[in-house]
Formats: structure tokens, sequence, C-alpha cells
């Protein structure tokens, strides 16, 4: 066990020196790095949002919204096709999650049949030869006169993925306007995603930003007459208009026709502007060429009417149209600061979101919490440390000399490996560090005490320090090996920081297996071949 | 350089510790029935994380005044607003529970509550504390929370579970059976710990009583080793004589690798910052008692299980 060959040596050699080379930067300053050759690890740590200070939002996609959207759809696309002519009489109703179609009268059951089918579209538009391309809507008949719809698992499923994928489009596009560097959008599960946003001065702000869903539609508007204001807040509201309340409190509700003319869909852009006679923020919008020409021929036909600008089922503003408006571009009034303004014309840039997000988790650490932290944290890792050598030394000797090298080895290599994965360093991390300096000393106490006792049963000196290590080995892994399980476990079911700390424990158990086992006995076996003992000093 | 190395236990011990193993059982079966029953009467400081709500750390100008900062904030209607100073005298924690939502059946409405009494208790401190610093906002909904708390249960039941199987597998039944009967009385010394002292339990907390489950699981298969080595060594032994040469043998591997780990964690519980406090505790507490364990509990069981003399050999 004493006896290294060459490559065995250079091995061990290398190890070090890639761990140093990639533990490096860590301590070396900006500019340094910045001047370093192209060839050499550049990348210090990656440090977590608890030591740099960021926020972590957890969003949850109101998928059921949109299921319940998409079932409201059904209903007008099973009335539409049985009142084409030949118009069919029929009863739509939605009954526990299904649409149920009851033709009255006696309907020509397999013509009602043909029409419905015609609304179960494909679930993908890629047909696969040889597979049946699973569909939207089942459909059977359950008497003689009803017919059930259900949208299948198949549909809902796509559906999710779809507004999952979607939203987090439009998140990315929100936050790169916004302008904050590297954002860490991810899925997570079935229906949520994960937003991780490093040194912010405003969260709430970004919160706001990301959480609206920023639907956007234009409306004429109905009637201005106060009597069928009134009436339609009694709950007598007109068919085919809306009731909509106003964004800025104490004015009244406002009744639109229900059917958008125009969406946020319809714009090209929009900008932060002021007002052309008050100087008041507004925010600037142009249509697209479609657009332009909806908005031209209504306002043409409208004249002297009000329309509706509804964002997120709240009126923002309801302007009156004094003349027609061809050009295709206008600007929002409203109760706005520059600032919300601004948030605004972000949000008609970046999109509506396809289903309302909730915070289901929010943690923000200041970035004056982090760096206090890091000091803190480095503190008691030195001081730690030191404290750990001191007394390794005062119980080994010389072998205390070796252990200390192979800890500071180990605690080089948990650097070198933290930057080389770039993974992610946390507050719990340092807490990782710091306890694996303490029981990373236990692989050489093993090893030590066993050398202690073969030395007192009368080997000699490099028998008792061959057979130390030797007998050592199998509890030194078994050891290991159930700390290793429980960091494992810790990773796979722990969430954030605590994550961080299962994976310095993890990396921690590993290079000092290394360091405490093959390091330390390739110093004691030079060490014994310069020095050639006597007796033991341990 | 020779100087004289202070050995931490003499060379030779010949302590009766299996002598001794009615009056540790006696002190295991108290401590237990004092921990479930703390538990079941204290109950744990169940933090954010595992119940849902709201924490605010702020630092603050001037020296917070408490009094002042408690009721109006108690003043806004979100139930009873925990304040108290964290580390330094300008230093503030604030927390809040779960809010009950107004309309609970509508989906996701108590997260919006949540959200929204979050963010009126920050526009409160802004207008009251002038030049108030947020240093730290977390706010976890009842979704979170709940998953949070049955991922919590599952890590540490499998790490238990993975150990049986593992020591099972390296050892014999009547070791596994042994070191997990050890473990699990950590744990429950550990939890008893958490309810007495009302520390808060929160994920850290998990993260400190997997580690302990590792660390005394450690001390534990390395007094094992020992014992399966001597099995084989010493065929005519009596085994409560050979349980405690074992254990005299590892005494001074098992006492100097706990008082490493503890300088370590000393060191993080006095200058690590008040964030880790409540970890590095745990973790005192946790290779205090594991280690205890290992000698106390988990080698007198073998004694009551009885090992099979003739079967380890083939065991490397």
């Amino acid at each position: 066990m004493l006896y290294f060959a060459r490559w065995k040596v250079t091995l061990i050699l290398a190890v070090l020196v890639i761990g140093l080379l990639y533990a490096l930067p860590n301590a070396l300053p900006e500019n340094v790095r910045q001047s370093w050759p192209g060839f050499l690890p550049d990348k210090t740590m990656n440090l977590g949002l608890d030591l740099r200070g960021g926020s972590h939002l957890l969003f949850e996609v109101d998928i059921d919204a949109v299921r319940e959207e998409r079932m409201e759809a059904l209903v007008d696309d099973a009335k539409q096709v049985l009142r084409e002519d030949p118009l069919i009489p029929h009863r739509v109703t939605v009954q526990n999650g299904a649409v149920e179609v009851r033709i009255l009268g006696d309907g020509d059951m397999e013509e009602v049949a043909d029409r419905l089918e015609d609304l179960a579209r494909p679930v993908s538009g890629i047909l696969v030869p040889g597979q049946a391309n699973p569909r939207s809507v089942s459909i059977e008949q359950v008497d003689d006169t009803t017919f059930r719809m259900v949208q299948t698992e198949d549909a809902l499923e796509k559906l999710s993925r779809d507004i999952v994928q979607q939203s987090i489009e439009v998140i990315r596009k929100r936050i790169d306007e916004y302008g904050t560097t590297e954002p860490n959008i991810q899925r997570q599960g079935d229906n949520r995603i994960l937003v991780q946003v490093p040194g912010l001065d405003d969260p709430e702000r970004l919160k706001e930003l990301i959480g609206q869903t920023a639907q956007m539609t234009f409306h004429l508007v109905y009637s201005d007459n106060p009597g069928d204001l009134t009436s339609a807040m009694q709950g007598r509201v007109p068919p085919g208009a809306r009731l909509v309340p106003s964004d800025e409190a104490g004015q009244p509700d406002i009744l639109v026709r229900r059917r958008a003319v125009l969406s946020g869909e319809d714009l090209k852009n929009a900008y932060q502007g002021s007002h052309p006679q008050t100087g008041a923020p507004v925010v600037n919008f142009s249509f697209n060429l479609s657009g332009a020409k909806i908005f031209g021929d209504i306002t043409t036909d409208n004249v002297g009417r009000r329309f509706a600008i509804v964002l997120d089922d709240k009126v923002i503003t309801a302007p009156r149209i004094n003349s027609p408006i061809t050009g295709g571009s206008g600007y929002i009034e409203g109760n706005f600061t520059i600032e919300s303004a601004t948030d605004l014309a972000t949000l008609l840039n970046a999109g509506a979101l396809p289903a309302p997000l909730t915070v289901v988790e929010e943690r923000t650490v200041g970035a004056g919490l982090g760096a206090d932290s890091i000091k803190a944290g480095e503190f008691a890792a030195v001081v730690g440390f030191l404290a750990v050598v001191v007394f390794v030394l005062i119980a080994y000797g010389v072998f205390g000399v070796f252990a200390n090298i192979a800890l500071f080895a180990n605690v080089m290599l948990i650097a070198g490996v933290l930057s080389m994965l770039q993974a992610t360093l946390t507050l719990p991390g340092i807490a990782g560090i710091i306890l694996t300096i303490g029981m990373a000393v236990d692989a050489n106490v093993l090893i030590f005490e066993r050398i202690r006792e073969e030395s007192r049963a009368g080997r000699s000196p490099v028998n008792s320090v061959e057979t130390g290590y030797t007998r050592a080995l199998s509890t030194i892994l078994d050891a290991n090996i159930t700390t290793l399980i429980a960091a494992v476990l810790l990773f796979q079911f722990g969430s954030g920081p605590v994550r961080g700390f299962a994976v310095t424990l993890g990396i921690g158990i590993l290079t000092s297996v290394f360091t405490a086992f093959v390091l330390s006995r390739l110093i004691a076996s030079l060490w014994l071949r310069m020095a050639r003992p006597k007796t033991l000093p341990i | 350089m020779r100087f004289s190395l202070i050995h931490i236990v003499p060379e030779t011990t010949k302590v009766p510790f299996i002598k001794g193993r009615f009056v540790a059982m006696l002190f295991s079966a108290v401590l237990m029935i004092a921990s479930i029953g703390a538990f079941a009467t204290m109950g744990l400081n169940l933090g954010i994380d595992f119940v849902g709500g709201t924490l605010i750390e702020i630092e603050t100008q001037e020296d917070a005044n408490l009094t002042e900062i408690r009721e109006s904030l108690n003043g806004l209607g979100f139930g009873e607003v925990q304040v108290q100073t964290f580390g330094a005298a300008n230093d503030v924690l604030i927390k809040m529970r779960q809010q009950e939502p107004e309309n609970p059946e509508v989906e996701m409405a108590a997260e919006r509550a949540q959200q929204q009494a979050a963010n009126t208790v920050q526009e409160t401190l802004v207008e009251m504390l002038p030049g108030v610093e947020f240093r730290r906002v977390e706010v976890v909904g009842p979704a979170v929370s709940g998953e949070l708390v049955r991922a919590g249960i599952l890590a540490v039941g499998l790490a238990l579970g993975a150990m049986l199987i593992y020591i099972w597998f390296r050892f014999e039944w009547q070791f596994s059976l042994g070191a997990v009967i050890a473990l699990t009385h950590d744990v429950i010394a550990t939890m008893g710990m958490f309810a007495v002292t009302q520390f808060e339990f929160n994920l850290a907390s998990i993260a400190a009583i997997l580690t302990i489950v590792g660390y005394s699981m450690n001390d534990t298969v390395v007094v094992y080793d020992r014992i399966r080595e001597n099995l084989r060594k010493f065929k005519r032994m009596p085994l409560a004589e050979l349980l405690n040469l074992s254990i005299n043998q590892t005494l001074s591997r098992t006492l100097i690798t706990s008082i490493t780990t503890l300088i370590a964690l000393f060191a993080l519980f006095f200058l690590g910052g008040a964030v880790l406090r409540g970890f590095s505790f745990a973790m005192i507490w946790g290779v205090l008692i594991g280690t205890y364990s290992s000698i106390f509990v988990a080698s007198p069981l073998l004694l009551l299980t009885g090992v099979k003399r003739g079967t380890s050999e083939q065991d490397s």
C-alpha cells in the first residue's frame, strides 16, 4: 500500500493541479482573471441568490381557467354547427365537466353526429402514419336525444404543455425588456414556472410585471344611457353586452359590447410617451397592417360613440371617437406614472400570458444580507479550519501535518469542483463546507488510530503505517457511503438553498476520501522513505 | 519534530460501557418519552416553509422600536404578527402566519391573500420607517408548504430505509436493525429538542436531521466494523466482553472525530451569522446524541438481537 507507481503519483498530482487551477479564480481579483490566458479556467463559483441577493419566484399557471374557457368555446362551437342550415333545434349545457347536447324534436341523429364530429380535431397537426391520431374531443351518444362531448386527456395534456411553454416565452420577453441580466426561467413540475433573477432593486415591480396577464382588448361601448347602466348593474345585462369595472377607483362601471374588435395581438408596438396637450404620461401604440385597417373602418363608422380599452377585465380608458383614425396609431390615456406607463408598454410588447399566474413561493434576499452572509460564512470557515488544524496537530504531531495538508487540499478541491461544475454555492452550502472540514478529518483519524494500535502491537513503523491504511479502508468506505446516501436524498428532495447544502456535502465526501486516504498516504510513504523513523511519533 | 502528543484517550481503555447498558437504556427511554411528550404537548415551532406564511427581515436606520412596529402591523388585520430582533438591535424579523382567504373555494385564493398581506406589510413599513432596507422577504403559499412537508418526511424516511438496506447488505440484519433503532432514537431526540427549545423548525432543520442521520450512522458503522473484525478474531470471547472491547478500541477515534466536528460547528454557531444559528445548534445536538447512541444504543442492541458468530466470516 505504501508503494506508489510513478503513474499513480503523476495522476494524484494532476488531480491536485487541476483542482488548484479551477479553484484559483475565486481567490483572484476580477482584473487578474480578465488578463488570464484563455486556456486557463476563469470561472468563479456560482453564488446562489441567498448570497448575491436576488429573487426566487415560483409561479403556478392556472390551467383550470383555460380549460374552462375551452369548455365554453366548445359550447359555442356546438351551437354554431347545429345552427347551420338546416337548423337542428337543440339545447347545449355543461354538466359535470362535459358538454351535453340535447336535440329537441326529432332531429336526424346521424346528421347531428356528423356535424359534431367536425369539432373533434386531431390534437397535433402532424399525422403519424400507422398510428391513430389522438383527438381533441371525444363524442358519445348517451341516449336517443343526447350527445356528450368531453375534452380528451391527450388534448388537455397538450394544452397544459403549450400554455406553460407559452407562458415561459412571454415571461422571458418581459424580463428581457425589463433589462435584467441572467434571469433563470424554467418549468417545474406540470404547471409551475420558476423565475430566478439575481440582484434586483425592486422585486415588487418585477413580480407585477411577470404576474400580470396583460390581456388587452378594444371594445365599442354598448350604451352610455344611464338607464341601461343602472339596469345592467342590477343584473339585467343585455345580450351581447358586458359590464366592465373601471380601473380607476370611484368611477362607474362601463357597459361595453361583448365582442372585442381588436386585441393586444393586433398591436405592432407600444412605448411610453407624453400627452400632446397635458404632458401627462401615456402609452403610445400602433397597430399592425390588418389592425390599422379594422381600427380605421370602425372609427369611421362610429364617429361620436365611445370605445373602451380593456386591460385584464378593467377599463383603462374610454375616449369618444371625434373623427376617423386611419393612421393606425393612437395613445392610451389613464392614471399613469412614467413608470407604470413604461411597464404597460413592456407588457403590450411582450404579449399577453395565455393563463393567469399566481405566486406560490417567493424568496427574495437583499444584496446587503447576501454580502453579510458571505462575510460571516468565510470568517466561520477560516476560524473553524484553523481550530481544527491546531487540534489535529496537537493530537497527531507529524501525522497531523499530513492530515492538515490533506484537509487543505480537500477545501481547495471542493472550491475547484464547485467552480468546474458551476454548481450553485448557497449559505447552507457554506455550512456544508464547514461541516465537511470537521468531518473530513475522520478518515485520517480512523487511519491514525489504527496505526497507533498496530504500532502498539509491536509492528515496525513501515508495517504499522501500511497495515493502518489497509485495515481502515473498508471502514472509511462504509462510513462515507452512508453519509453520501443522506446527501443524495437531501439533493433529491430538498429545494433551493438546502440543495446547495447537499451539493457541497456530497462533493466534500468524495474529495475527502481522495485527500484523506490517497493523498495523505502518498505523503506518509514519502516521509517514511526519507525519515526512516525507528519508532512512530504518533 | 517530537513533542508530546496529547492523547485524548489513554492508550488502552477498559471502560465497562456494556455494563452500563441498563443505565443507558433507562436514560434513553426517559429521553424518548420526554421527547415524544414534548412533541405531543408543545409541538414544533414550524417555520413558514411548512405552514405557509410570510417572513420579512428588515434593517432600520436606528435601533428599532419593536413595540411600535408590532402595534402598527397588528392593526392591519392580518392576524398576529410576530416582531423580534434578529442578531442586531436594528435588524428586525417579522413573521406572519398563513392568511385565511375570504372565499377559499376560489383557486389560489390563499396564495393571493398571502401576497397581498405581504405587500401591505411592506408598504406600511416603508411609510413608518424611512430608509428601511428589506434584507429578506419570503412568502410561502399553502400548496408549496404542504409539498415541502411531504418531501421532508419522505426524505428522512427514505434515508432511514436506505441505511437499513446498506447495513443489511454490508453486515447482517442484527446490525442493520440495531443501527436503524439507534438512528430513530437520534431523530426522535432531535425532534424533542426542537419541541422543548421551540427553535424554528424549517427546511434547514430537515437538512440538519438528515446530516445527523448520516453522521450517527458513520459513527455506528465504525464501531460495528470493529465488532465484526473482533468476532472473527476472538471466537470464544463472550459477546458482552467483545462488544466492550470493540467500543473501547474505537473510543479514541469516536471522540476525536466528534471533537473536530464540534469545533467546526461551534465556529459556525458563533461566527456564521444568525441565519445559520438554528441549523448549527441542531447539528451540535445531533453530534452529541449521535456519538452517545452509537456507543450506548447501537452496540448493546446487538446483545439483545444476538449476533450469529459463524456467518460473519464471509464478509470482507
